[in-house]
């Protein structure tokens, strides 16, 4: 399990939408750019670690019960991303890290892979 | 109860606002959050397949109060042949649907494994066919 203030700290990232509480906890990761490998996870609990900044990662979330989503590389949730996840009261935490740092970071501090 | 939807073929940033849609009346309902897990991946896969490959289309959703069964009807190109569009991987998806992170030629196969009964059916030329039942006990 790790915090969203772990998430955030260790990576130096930023929650630009969310829930404001920050002692949530996480217990699994999920890498990808493809939503249609996201759509066949059937995990709770779970942190969508994205490159992919478009609506569609958050409608993905939203039918997929994806409560916290990572974006790395720097890629930056438009307004009406942020609008559809409020909405959805889905967590947003932008990152500059690479997909493969942040996941390297992410397991040391526990977060556990799906498979 | 009965909802009528419509899906606009090639319109991104609209895909999924009818299986959001969908997911409130499911919540509001009580349903089992996994039975509506199940429920809104397999619309939204269906969905999104309208707005990707369709000109337009519909949702016609019929909730009762043991099951969901959702029609979704399109106007477009067809599936040829509906046997190699279940298979993993086989895609027709233009450069612009992967760039939506969609394309990978998984959606027919995560629709029946989120659907307790799926029937499909295509004319080339004319349209697509999907039925999805999924039950709540």
């Amino acid at each position: 399990m790790v915090k969203v203030v772990d998430v955030v700290d260790k990576l130096n990232a930023r929650v630009i939408c969310g829930s404001g509480d920050m002692n949530q906890e996480i217990q699994f990761g999920f890498a990808s750019d493809l939503m249609s490998d996201v759509l066949t996870i059937d995990t709770e609990n779970l942190l969508l670690i994205t490159g992919l900044n478009n609506l569609q990662t958050i409608r993905t979330s939203e039918m997929s019960d994806i409560s916290f989503i990572l974006f790395v590389r720097d890629k930056k949730a438009t307004v009406e991303m942020k609008e559809l996840a409020c909405e959805n009261e889905i967590t947003l935490i932008e990152c500059s890290h690479s997909m493969f740092r942040a996941c390297s970071i992410l397991n040391e501090i526990g977060l556990q892979p799906v498979y | 109860m009965e909802f009528k939807f419509e899906i606009e073929g090639g319109n991104f940033s609209k895909a999924g606002s009818a299986s959001s849609e969908v997911k409130k009346i499911l919540k509001q309902l009580n349903v089992n959050p996994k039975i509506i897990k199940r429920t809104v991946v397999s619309l939204y896969e269906a969905e999104v397949n309208v707005v990707a490959h369709a000109f337009e289309g519909n949702m016609n959703v019929d909730i009762d109060t043991d099951k969901i069964v959702v029609k979704i009807e399109d106007r477009g190109p067809g599936i040829p042949d509906i046997d190699q569009a279940m298979q993993e991987g086989y895609s027709t998806a233009t450069p612009q649907v992967r760039e939506m992170g969609f394309g990978a030629g998984m959606g027919l196969p995560n629709i029946k494994r989120n659907s307790d009964k799926m029937n499909i059916t295509s004319k080339v030329d004319v349209g697509t066919e999907l039925e999805i039942i999924n039950y709540f006990g």
